[in-house]
Formats: structure tokens, sequence, C-alpha cells
């Protein structure tokens, strides 16, 4: 018994207690409480990984009780870990504490500390039990749990009012996507009888692929809402709203990335639905080039990084489309590092220039805060593809398998790595070179907060080495023959490096030429700079009818008019029915005689009609 | 000759029971209802209740009668004024009173047709003996406890009808 | 005439002793209906109960049964008894309302 249930319930327990206690408790005692319980699970994560033996052949499962039994279904509280569930609780425990640590240096000076981190641990919570899920409704717990926790944090500046509506556009947007996956549960419960993973999975090959792929696309309805794909990638930009950990963790390492593993959990369902698989890639597809195209103008860095994540989630959906369920892991394992590096350095960023977020404003940061640029070079290049980073590896697997899917993939791909160099090394440039265009004076951040920088630094550069997940994933999904293809790794290498140096020619060499081509292109700058107008184009079409509609037909006919008016006329009918009946009280003695005279009358009618009519009967 | 006496004394109770119904003073109402309760000893005494027939002229003509002079006297009670008021009492009183004297006498009719006939003498149980002797074995509760009620009545007459002491 | 004769030997007939008890009952209620004064609606009370008795005695004679003639002494000790009580309720209405009147008797109107 390995007691996994420690896993999510040590982050569990500092929600409790900073929760309820934390508003008397220093800050050094929330510190404590917060990231000690989440290093408490990365060690009881490690602790498991080191006891368990080959938990590839021999899955650790343990079942605490049962929640749900209605005659033969029965749903029970049970977690499982094999080899891909150790990947995400070590990247999801791992990078959680690395946050946390650094939470703690840049939320120093903000109202509601102790709320900030009650909230963290709580997602941690809600996570863990996602990825430990060992069926598919623990998993939804875990699901719908994390979409919560994004909403409290990403409104967590109460007093802003566009983080308040983010959040619950965040929430609502989610919601959509929750209820894709939720028909998708009532399928397999329809279709199996039972939410078990092994119990399902075994049974899948067996049933028929319109089923199987209606199941799949429904899935995939809640994973376009939760990983921010197309259509329902609209809240991840305007959830920057939150404070930047939130970003990092929630938005780029963990809760993004759930799709991507309950598409690669449910593997067995999708290899057996081509139709769906095939969906999956294209919108990934259309997903990552849509995404760094907007990345390419955006003006504030969190919003640059935001849409990158929205691209990279869509290189993953790629590689789980095409078949390659592990690139597709593995580039979520090596996105966590290098993404939440990204964000966290944009937070050091955000902190020495005193809140400022727009990169017109920042430049020449290499003067003040050259630690950061150093962490930052390194999560740039990772993200580029450079030779043997972290990115290289996972990037280039996902690349080339969709090559052998279909080439077209493939070079859409690359033409979308391209976009991807030259957006991140942009905001490089943007930010660190040239003069400092904002007021007062940058500092470079505390160590608690560019500890865990340095530390991610190192993952992102050496993490491919470090982890290679297809290998580790081959008991689940085997390695396909046959070596790689290395002019492919050639072609993606130099649309890379072109990206780079393409930035580096319009931002250092040559300043003025990215104004000249907005003005010559300028249609398109606006296009593309207002995001596509999908938002606007999304109020229109779905959000106003729907308002509009609930309030003229929900509330005024409905609610109004029927039950209001339903309830409120059985009373004025009851006063109305009262108010007759009220003649009948006149205090005269003499009518009240009468009414009894007429009564006597009619019993009388009544008794004598009766026995003569037993007369004649007994007669 | 009890079809006579029926017949005369019969008629006297009602003549004498529309007289109190329509008469304007109390005090005349009330000698009317001494009339009444006098043709109905004798049809009492005709059915063989001898006992009730006295019963009913000493305690009920004698007494009760005599305690609402008293109250009329005492009340200074004068004729009725012509004005009423209750429409209901007006509207559905006389219909609702006819139907009711014609169903009754038609299911006595149809009832009680061949049920027998009274004859003065058929029946000698209801002479004091009689009445005695059920009245302390049979319905010796029923006794007692009217009793208690006289003397509650007693208690309740006085009370209420006393004058405030100061 | 010969039938009528008959008639006169045997006596009356029960129910026409029911039917003047009837008749009787409902003069008494249709002097409660429509007279005015308290006391005069009390004395046709007093009628009505005289009504009932002489059905029960009717009826105690029918049976040859003796019942009937204590029920209707039972009415006429509880008809007194009530006589006395309601006569002294009237007397304190009259105290405190100076009306005898039933018409104006009606607080508990609506």
């Amino acid at each position: 018994m390995q007691n996994l249930w420690l896993i999510p319930a040590f982050p569990f327990i500092g929600f409790l207690l900073n929760g309820i206690f934390g508003k008397k408790l220093p800050k050094a005692v929330i510190n404590l409480i917060a990231v000690g319980s989440v290093l408490l699970s990365f060690a009881w994560v490690l602790k498991v990984y080191m006891t368990a033996g080959d938990i590839g052949a021999t899955p650790v499962r343990e079942h605490y009780f049962t929640w749900m039994q209605s005659g033969q279904f029965s749903v029970g509280w049970d977690f499982a870990v094999d080899r891909l569930t150790m990947i995400m609780l070590f990247v999801v425990t791992g990078i959680g504490s690395l946050i946390h640590i650094y939470a703690t240096g840049y939320m120093a000076h903000e109202e509601g500390y102790y709320r900030f981190f009650a909230y963290l641990n709580l997602f941690m919570f809600f996570m863990l039990n996602l990825v430990l899920g060992a069926n598919y409704l623990i998993l939804f717990v875990g699901w719908e749990g994390v979409g919560l926790c994004s909403y409290l944090l990403i409104g967590f500046y109460i007093v802003k009012h566009s983080a308040t509506t983010a959040g619950n556009k965040a929430f609502i947007v989610n919601r959509i996507g929750d209820f894709g996956f939720s028909l998708a549960m009532f399928l397999i419960v329809v279709n199996f009888g039972t939410l078990d993973f092994n119990r399902v999975f075994q049974a899948a090959p067996g049933k028929q692929t319109e089923t199987l792929t209606a199941i799949a696309l429904l899935l995939l309805v809640g994973a376009t809402g939760k990983s921010a794909q197309i259509p329902l990638y609209v809240w991840l930009p305007d959830a920057m709203e939150g404070p930047t950990p939130v970003s990092a963790l929630i938005h780029a390492a963990t809760m993004v990335t759930a799709g991507v593993y309950m598409c690669t959990r449910s593997a067995v369902i999708f290899t057996h639905a081509p139709v769906a698989m095939f969906t999956v890639a294209i919108i990934g597809l259309a997903t990552a080039v849509f995404a760094a195209t907007i990345g390419l103008l955006q003006n504030d860095i969190k919003k640059v990084y935001a849409y990158s994540t929205v691209s990279q989630l869509g290189y993953m959906f790629l590689g789980v489309g095409v078949g390659a369920f592990s690139a597709g892991i593995w580039h979520l394992v090596t996105h966590a590092f290098f993404k939440a590096l990204l964000f966290l350095g944009a937070g050091s960023v955000i902190h020495a220039c005193h809140g400022e977020q727009d990169m017109r404003h920042m430049g020449g940061l290499k003067k003040y805060a050259p630690w950061t640029m150093g962490v930052l070079i390194c999560a740039s290049l990772a993200i580029s593809g450079f030779p043997f980073t972290s990115g290289y590896f996972s990037k280039d697997a996902i690349l080339g398998a969709a090559y052998a899917y279909n080439p077209a993939m493939y070079w859409i791909g690359v033409i979308t790595a391209g976009m991807t160099a030259f957006y991140v090394w942009r905001a490089f440039w943007m930010t660190f070179t040239g003069e400092y265009k904002g007021h007062g004076h940058p500092h470079e951040s505390g160590w608690s907060m560019l500890g865990p920088l340095v530390v991610l630094a190192f993952l992102s550069i050496a993490g491919g080495f470090l982890f290679n997940v297809p290998k580790i994933l081959d008991n689940m999904f085997p390695i396909a023959e046959g070596g790689e293809n290395m002019t492919l790794t050639y072609i993606s290498v130099a649309f890379g490096l072109g990206g780079i140096a393409l930035s580096y020619y319009m931002y250092v060499v040559n300043p003025k030429l990215p104004e000249r081509l907005a003005t010559t292109f300028s249609g398109l700058y606006t296009l593309i700079y207002n995001k596509y107008f999908v938002d606007e184009i999304y109020d229109a079409t779905v959000v106003r009818p729907v308002v509009d509609g609930s309030t003229t037909v929900l509330w005024h006919v409905m609610d109004q008019g029927v039950i209001d008016g339903a309830v409120n006329g059985v009373g004025s009918e009851a006063r109305d029915i009262g108010g007759v009946l009220k003649l009948l009280q006149s205090g005269n003695i003499r009518s009240y005689a009468t009414w009894v005279v007429i009564g006597a009358v009619v019993l009388l009618l009544v008794m004598g009609i009766s026995a003569m009519g037993l007369a004649a009967v007994n007669q | 000759m009890d079809l006579v006496f029926f017949i005369v004394f019969a008629g006297i109770a009602v003549i004498s029971a529309i007289s109190v119904v329509l008469q304007r003073h109390p005090i005349a109402s009330a000698l009317s209802l001494v009339g009444v309760m006098g043709s109905l000893a004798v049809l009492y005494l005709q059915l063989g209740g001898e006992f009730l027939a006295m019963a009913q002229i000493i305690v009920y003509a004698g007494a009760v009668m005599v305690l609402f002079i008293f109250v009329i006297m005492l009340l200074n009670a004068g004729s009725e004024s012509r004005r009423g008021r209750s429409l209901t009492a007006q509207l559905l009183g006389l219909p609702g009173l006819l139907a009711f004297v014609g169903f009754a006498s038609y299911f006595f009719m149809r009832g009680f047709g061949n049920a027998g006939t009274v004859k003065f003498g058929n029946f000698t149980g209801g002479s004091a003996e009689g009445v005695g002797i059920a009245l302390f074995t049979d319905y010796l509760l029923p006794f007692e406890v009217t009793s208690v009620l006289i003397l509650i009545a007693i208690v309740g007459a006085i009370v209420l009808a006393r004058k405030e002491m100061d | 005439m010969q039938d009528a004769l008959q008639l006169l030997q045997n006596g009356v007939p029960i129910s026409w002793y029911l039917i003047l008890s009837a008749v009787l009952f409902t003069l008494g209620v249709a002097g409660f209906l429509y007279r005015r004064s308290i006391i005069t609606v009390f004395m046709c009370i007093e009628l009505m109960l005289n009504a009932v008795n002489l059905a029960f005695i009717t009826f105690s004679h029918q049976h040859k049964d003796v019942s009937g003639n204590l029920f209707a002494f039972f009415v006429m000790v509880v008809a007194a008894a009530e006589a006395a009580v309601g006569l002294a309720i009237i007397l304190t209405v009259f105290r405190n309302r100076a009306t005898l009147n039933i018409d104006e008797i009606d607080s508990l109107k609506n």
C-alpha cells in the first residue's frame, strides 16, 4: 500500500490551514505551510517512484471506497499510477514546488497573501486528483476542480473589473467544453457500463467505430475547452489578468495540459477512431498556426507568451492526433519547463519594471537584470528548438511523426516553428536590448524568485537528455522502427534559427522596419493585432443572442409571467374566493338559521331517498 | 272518539302555534304557547303518556312559561317594529320550510302508513309507575346526570342574571 | 262512508301524529326565522322542542316501550334548564345592548 492518497492530501491540508487560519498567520508560517505541503507531495511522489518497482509492468492501484453504486454500475474512488501518471506527477509536483517558492517572492507585497496560497494549494489538490484518477469520474472531479481554481486565481485581484470578467470568461468557456466531456462520459457509461480506465480500454477494440468516434470527438470538445484549442481558446489570453505565478503554473505547465493528458490516457479509444484522430491533428495544427500569427504582433509580454502557450498546446495535440502520443507527452514535459520559465521570467521582468507589462516601455534591461536575461535566453532557445535543448527533441519528435502522417502538416508545422522562434526572440530583444523606455529604476529580483528560475533554466536546456519520454512510455506506446529522418530535423532547425535571425534584424539592427511594415500592410496588421476579431465575433453570434433570449424569454415570459403569475394568481384567487365566502358571515342569526334549515331539508331528502331505495331493494 | 279528540286538540295546537308565530306582542305569543302546551298534554294523555302529560302542564306550562312571562315583564318588551333585514331568511326560508314539511309528511305517510293506530288505552306503560321503574333502573345514569345539569343551570342562571355588587 | 266509520273505530293513524309534529316543528322554525324579538325567538325554540316530544311519545306508543316517554322526559328537563340559562343570557344582553332585536346583535359580522 503506497498510500497514494497522501499525494493530494498534503496540498489539501495546506489549503485548509491557510484558508481558515491564514488571515492571522505571519507570512513565514503561510509560506511554510503552502510550500511545505507541495514539497511533501513531491517527496512522496519520489518515494512511490523509488519503492514501487517497475510500474510499467505492474501499475500501482489503490481502491479507497465505492463512491456510487447503482445496479450494475459502480464507481469507486481509485487511484492508479503507471508510467504516464508518474511523469505527470513529477511535472505537477516538481514544477508546482518551484512555482510556489517563486510566488513567495513575487506576491510578497500583495493583498490577500494567504488567500492566494490557499487557492494555489487547492489547485494542486485537484490537479493531482485529475492525474491520479483511475476512472473518468475522478478525472472529471479534478477537471472541474482545476477549472474552479483557475477562476478563483484569475480573478484574484477582486477589485479589478477586467480580472473578474476574465475569470468568468474562463469558467464559462470551460463549461462548454465540460459539457462535451460529460456527454462523452454518458456515452461511455451507456456503451461500456463502467467508467474505469482498465475496463473501458480493454473493451474498446470490440466496439463499433462510430460509437468510439462519437466518444472521442466529445472528449476532444472537453479537451479544446480545457487546453485552449480552437474554438474554445479565447479564455487563455484573458487569463493573463491573474498573477504571473498563476499564469505559469496553471496556464502553462499543468491545467492546460490536462486535455493532452486525457487524450493520451484515452489513446485506445482514439486509435480505434481514425476520424477523431484526424480531427485532433487538424485542430492542433490550425491552433498552432493561428495563435502563432497573433503572437507575432502582441505588445504585452504576457500576452505573447499566452498565445505561445496556445500554439504549443496545438503542437501537443498535433502529436497526439498523428499517433505520436509519447511525443505529445514529451512536448508537454519540456513545454512545462520552458514555458513556466518564460512566464516566471516575465514576472521577474514585470517586477523589475514595477508592474509595467507593455514591452514598448521596456528595453535595455540587460544592464539591470542580468540573471533574468540569462534564464530567459535558455528558455527562448528551448522553445525555438535550438539544437540539443529540450524543446528541440520534443518538437522534432512531433514534426517527424507529422511528416510520416502527412507531409503538408510537417511543412505547416515547420513554418509555425519559425514563427515561434521569431516572436519569442522579438519579445527578448524588445525587453533586454536598446534603451530603457520606461519610468523609474528597474531592479533585479530576489533569490526567492531567481532560484526556481535557475533550476528551470537547467531543465529547459538539459531536460531532453535527462527525460527521454518515449523510452519511458515505450510499454504503452511502442516506438516505431526505423530511425529518425535527419533531413527533417535539419530543416526545422534551420527555420528556427532563421526566425531568431529575422527577429534580430527587425528589432535590433533595423528597429524602424516593424513600423514601416505595419503601415504598409495596415489592413493585415489591424486584423492580426486585434486577434482576428474572434472575441467580437463570438460576442455577436453567441453571447448576445443567448443573453437577450434569456432576458426576454426566460426571465420576462417564463419567470415573471408564468411562474410568478401562477403563484400570485393562486394567492389572489384564494383571496377572491375568501371575499365571496365572507358574505356568508353576516352576523345575522336568522340567515344562519335559514342555512341550517336548508341543510336539514337536504339531509332529510337524502336519508329519505336512501331509506326508500333500501326498502324497495329489500322488497 | 280518539279521532275526534285528536282533531280537536290538534287543531287547537296548530292554531295556537300559528298565533305564537304571528302575534306581535311577546305576551300574546307566550299565552298562545301555553295553549299549545295544554293541547299537547291532552294528546300525550291519549298516547298513554300520563306522567308526561302531567309533567308537561306542571313544569312546562306552569314553570317555564311563567318564567318567560316574568322576563318579558322584567324587560318591558314591547311590540315589535315592522322592518326586517335578513334577505336570506325571506327568500330561502319559506320555500325551505314548505319543502321540509312536504318531504316530512310524504316520508311519514310512506313509511308509517301501515304502522298501526293510536287508541287510548293501547299503551299503559307511561304511567308514573312505569316511568319511575324505567327511570331508576335502566336510565339511572342519565337521571343523575340531568340532576347535575339542573344544578349547573341554576348556578349559571344566577351568575348571569344578578346585578353587579358594588 | 263505511270506510270512514271503520276508520273512526280504529283510532288515529300514527302518521297523523307525526305529521302534526312536523307541522308544529315547521311553525317553530318559521317563527325562529321571521320574528325579531329575542324572547319570541326563544319561545319558538320551546315550540320546536315540544313538537319533538310529541314525536317521541308517539313512537313510544307505537313500539309499546316506555323509553320514548323517558326520552321526552329528559328533553323536558333539559329544555327547562336551557330556558333558565337562556333567559339569563337574554337579560345580560339586554343590559349591555338595550335592545331585544336580534338583527342588531351582529358583532360577528365579517
